[in-house]
């Protein structure tokens, strides 16, 4: 016997003052020589930017372990929580400076905005692991929208844009299908 | 960072020029229009492999959150206008496990119904002794409590004067990263229950009641404040989950 679960609301213009931290994006620990920069635009259905979109991103530590660690809303500059939450600028633009993962090559994201009644899930691959069951079922197209491009020139720094509806569809995952 | 301090201004809180103008009824019918995605989310395989991500989640502790962060009242030099009340209650999965030393959080607005956001430009006071936002931990039963003052409805205008009935916005993590939940809390009998468009999102009418609190005296401090419970059901599956019963 299950107990229903409680509804999703939309996250509203108004979290501003409560949810964004300082530091929020920087879960590289301070000057970490392995820090890597992942950055892009959330845009919406005609291409526009949204500008009050927050992203959170939670992933292994380079070992691979997903244990993370408490001060994320504090960070120490030495510690690596795994949880970053980065805010989209007046462009639409988020920039996260993180290590890689262990283990698979991914992190999760999810992407709350107003307008959305529920948050949404989807994946930031930045190698495309063989053998990936995920990334296996995609057709070509879709499965190009979970996996970040290095920038050019630039071996540290990694693009993944959110393209919410429309043309270039992010995919969206259903973490429901189990339950 | 303490709460009382003025927040960090990210550029999310710059109104578009296209909405500038614009009642909030229009800006939040133009975001649903054109940022849900039109097709449907992708299920993801099953059983998912070890080490998947998502079935594990951020943890966090005392670095993140402080002693006194659960009351929005004694976050500035003088008391909010308003009338106090506690909000409390337990956050499970859905057997009912209790959800173990986890952040929750919370934002609302005033008690005249604005929030100390720039965006809002509803024309009621501000209150210098209230930002509206806190947090804090679960303990060892899942049990959550803040202490805050009632907020006021407000308008969301637009062609029939829309009102949001009064509520807080609520934040929460399991132990998995499936299980995020942003929410809204209600309060019972308000009037304009029935009207509120955001609560209206959810069809289903079992699913819109569980949004609403109850009062409950137990929770309150007496002679100081009225005490509403809300228990929250986190959905989705977790690391445990896929050991248990499926």
């Amino acid at each position: 016997m299950l107990l229903p679960p409680t509804p999703s609301q939309t996250i509203g213009p108004y979290y501003g003052t409560a949810l964004p931290f300082p530091g929020g994006g920087d879960a590289a620990p301070a000057g970490h020589p392995a820090a890597v920069t992942l950055h892009g635009h959330v845009r919406d259905g005609e291409g526009a930017p949204v500008p009050d979109a927050l992203l959170e991103f939670w992933q292994a530590a380079p070992d691979g372990s997903l244990a993370g660690a408490p001060g994320s809303l504090h960070r120490d500059g030495e510690t690596f929580t795994g949880w970053a939450r980065v805010p989209t600028d007046r462009d639409g633009h988020y920039v996260l400076r993180t290590l890689l993962p262990g283990g698979a090559p991914y992190l999760a994201l999810c992407v709350h905005a107003r307008g959305l009644d529920r948050h949404l899930f989807t994946r930031v691959y930045v190698t495309e692991p063989p053998g990936d069951a995920l990334l296996a079922a995609l057709p070509a197209d879709r499965r190009a929208t979970l996996l970040a491009r290095p920038e050019a020139g630039r071996r540290t720094a990694y693009r993944f844009d959110v393209q919410l509806q429309g043309d270039g569809e992010t995919v969206f995952l259903d973490w429901s299908a189990g339950d | 960072m303490a709460l009382s301090e003025p927040a960090p201004r990210p550029a999310q809180e710059q109104i578009r020029p296209t909405d500038s103008g614009d009642s909030a009824f229009a800006a939040a019918a133009r975001a649903v229009a054109l940022r849900a995605p039109l097709r449907p989310a992708v299920p993801v395989p099953m059983p998912v492999a070890p080490g998947t991500a998502e079935l594990s989640g951020p943890v966090f502790g005392t670095a993140d959150v402080g002693p006194l962060d659960h009351d929005l009242t004694r976050q500035h030099r003088g008391e909010p206008v308003g009338e106090r009340i506690v909000v409390a209650g337990r956050v499970t999965d859905r057997r009912g496990r209790p959800v173990r030393g986890q952040l929750v959080e919370l934002w609302q607005a005033n008690a005249a119904g604005r929030y100390a956001h720039p965006l809002d430009r509803h024309p009621a006071p501000l209150d210098p002794h209230f930002t509206g936002a806190g947090r804090c931990l679960t303990d060892g039963d899942g049990r959550y409590r803040f202490v805050t003052i009632r907020p006021g409805a407000y308008p969301l205008g637009g062609a029939n004067d829309a009102w949001r009935a009064a509520h807080l916005h609520f934040s929460l993590f399991g132990t998995a990263f499936t299980q995020r939940l942003v929410t809204q809390m209600y309060f019972p009998g308000d009037p304009l229950l029935p009207d509120d468009i955001i609560r209206n999102a959810v069809s289903d009418a079992a699913a819109r009641a569980r949004l609403v609190s109850a009062l409950d005296r137990a929770l309150g401090e007496p002679g100081r404040s009225l005490g509403y419970r809300w228990d929250i059901v986190l959905d989705g599956p977790s690391a445990t989950w896929t050991e248990g019963a499926r």
